[in-house]
């Protein structure tokens, strides 16, 4: 299978199909405890740097909330994918949500998400691929090894956090129905159900809210299928059972409770851009040097950051930090006219 | 009613309810009791309070008139000033937690940001209003021309209104909006309406002035 020709290392024996008993698996306490004294021994004093750096790294690993089902994930091999950065606290992380099916305040959604079924579930793949098909949310979960991404998320509106993401690179997914020659972009078509969706019925967006990428932004590395978070599978409210995230974008690219994937050829709408395609263009990716026709987007402030009230805005990084990573994808493109 | 409205506890009352949405907004401060981005609470709260005083205060005028508690012109200059109040706490809060006190980015945001602009020239416009309430001014302006200063509240509560819908726009979320600007709305379309209706009833002029007191006008 394609995601076995790159290496990845594992912080545990699950390999992400056959999952131990809860009461098997090691205390992650623990064994991080012993890696982290491998490492300094096998470090030795040369190594004394490089050990701690390495410990450090363990130690980063999020701590359960234990509110929700367990969804651990393994050490993620892909570039950038492991933040350094503090993690922003799982209350605030679980109770200031833009997801306006569940209503337009940063709360509404923690209050109202309660009624979303994530059972069963399913994501249907359809479009320009060899291989459409419907996929079962247990399926999905178990088609690639659940990984740890600790990604630093920015939000067009200027806040940032930092969250341990559980799930695995979305090109897996691509790899496995085998898109066409012509597919050029991927669309997500995201839950629009007005029962359980209280907020479905207002006027603010076009439903189902949808999103899209541009095929070789889909098969980067960082582009995530999440499934969980802090160790856990993902509160409603912040897109269960299965959403984006894509790092180096502005929150709102990344789509959640998605029930369609589908492949085409033509840069499909998205939601945003509907509504005010001045303000959010299809690419969206973070640029300090692009502001908001509203708002500047050269700083941000991080949730949670040490000082509360009074810290200072942070300088918002170019593709939010990821640069190196993705970065190609734009060479050449001008990202004042394609924001 | 107007017995209960000249009582000497009513004011002092209605002061201290007048200061609940600070003191809630404070105690939340300090208790880190304002969700995940305290700063942000802050700021749209202390905005909120205040539109909401621009349309306490001007209801005064057509419910004094409406229910004839006249005593109710004791409390308007206290709640136009608690307007005051909570818009200087919404430009301070945004001035140091959104922007640090940094006066160069904060005159570079106004001038930038259209939403910010209207908004930033209400709180100028209200100033001179604020400025001008104790009743010494009254004398020294002239009932007059304190009257027509007095009426650019009207302007001031269109801006506030535009601030509003502005800042919401982006996200099409304008149920709130609507709800303020009914409200003012309605309460404009009442003095439009008073005025026309007055101009039928009584010959043109004159005779009204003597018998007014200077803060009739609302």
């Amino acid at each position: 299978m394609s995601f076995q020709s790159r290496p990845i290392r594992r912080s545990n024996s699950d390999n992400g199909f056959i999952h131990p008993l809860s009461s098997e698996i090691t205390p992650r306490a623990a064994y991080e405890g012993r890696r982290d004294l491998l490492k300094l021994m096998a470090g030795g004093a040369a190594g004394a740097a490089l050990a701690g750096f390495a410990s450090r790294e363990a130690w980063a690993q999020a701590e359960r909330p234990n509110k929700l089902a367990p969804l651990p994930g393994g050490k993620s091999a892909v570039p950038g994918a492991m933040s350094m950065d503090k993690l922003t606290d799982y209350k605030d992380v679980s109770s200031y949500n833009n997801f306006y099916e569940f209503g337009t305040d940063k709360a509404d959604p923690a209050k109202n998400a309660g009624t979303l079924k994530t059972r069963p579930w399913t994501v249907e793949v359809e479009g320009l691929v060899k291989k459409p098909g419907k996929f079962g949310i247990e399926d999905l979960l178990k088609l690639s090894a659940q990984e740890e991404r600790i990604y630093r998320l920015r939000c067009v509106e200027g806040w940032s956090m930092v969250i341990p993401w559980v799930g695995y690179s979305l090109a897996e997914l691509i790899k496995k129905v085998e898109p066409q020659g012509n597919a050029k972009y991927v669309e997500f078509v995201t839950l629009a159900d007005p029962k359980t969706m209280p907020f479905v019925g207002s006027r603010v967006l076009d439903w189902p809210y949808t999103e899209g990428l541009r095929m070789d932004e889909a098969m980067h590395p960082l582009t995530l299928l999440a499934f969980g978070m802090y160790g856990e599978v993902l509160p409603n409210q912040n897109g269960a059972p299965v959403r984006l995230v894509v790092p180096w974008k502005y929150g709102f690219k990344s789509a959640k409770s998605i029930v369609k994937i589908r492949f085409v050829e033509k840069e499909p709408s998205t939601a945003w851009n509907k509504a005010a395609a001045n303000e959010y263009g299809f690419y969206s990716n973070v640029n300090p040097n692009v502001d908001h026709p509203r708002w500047s987007q050269a700083t941000e402030r991080r949730i949670g950051d040490g000082g509360g009230l009074f810290a200072k805005r942070r300088k918002t990084e170019m593709f939010n930090g990821y640069e190196a990573q993705v970065g190609q994808l734009y060479a050449g493109m001008d990202l004042k006219k394609n924001y | 009613m107007n017995k209960l409205l000249m009582h000497p506890a009513t004011k002092p009352v209605i002061f201290l309810l007048c200061l609940l949405p600070f003191a809630r907004l404070a105690y939340g401060a300090f208790t880190d009791g304002l969700g995940a981005n305290p700063a942000e609470f802050l700021i749209r709260a202390t905005g909120d309070w205040t539109l909401r005083f621009i349309c306490i205060v001007l209801a005064v005028t057509p419910l004094r008139v409406m229910t004839k508690w006249n005593a109710l012109a004791r409390l308007r200059r206290m709640l136009g000033l608690f307007a005051y109040f909570y818009v200087v706490l919404h430009l301070l809060c945004y001035s140091w937690f959104d922007m640090g006190f940094e006066w160069g980015d904060i005159a570079k945001d106004i001038a930038k940001r259209p939403f910010i602009l209207v908004g930033f020239s209400a709180f100028v416009l209200l100033t001179p209003l604020a400025a001008t309430s104790f009743n010494r001014a009254i004398k020294a302006m002239g009932a007059k021309r304190w009257q027509m200063l007095h009426k650019l509240v009207y302007v001031i509560s269109g801006l506030g209104l535009l601030h509003f819908f502005w800042m919401r726009a982006g996200k099409n979320n304008f149920a709130e909006v609507f709800v303020y600007a009914a409200i003012i709305a309605a309460l404009l379309a009442w003095r439009v309406w008073n005025f026309a209706s007055k101009r039928k009833a009584k010959p043109p002029a004159v005779a009204v002035r003597g018998s007014e007191k200077p803060l009739r006008t609302g």
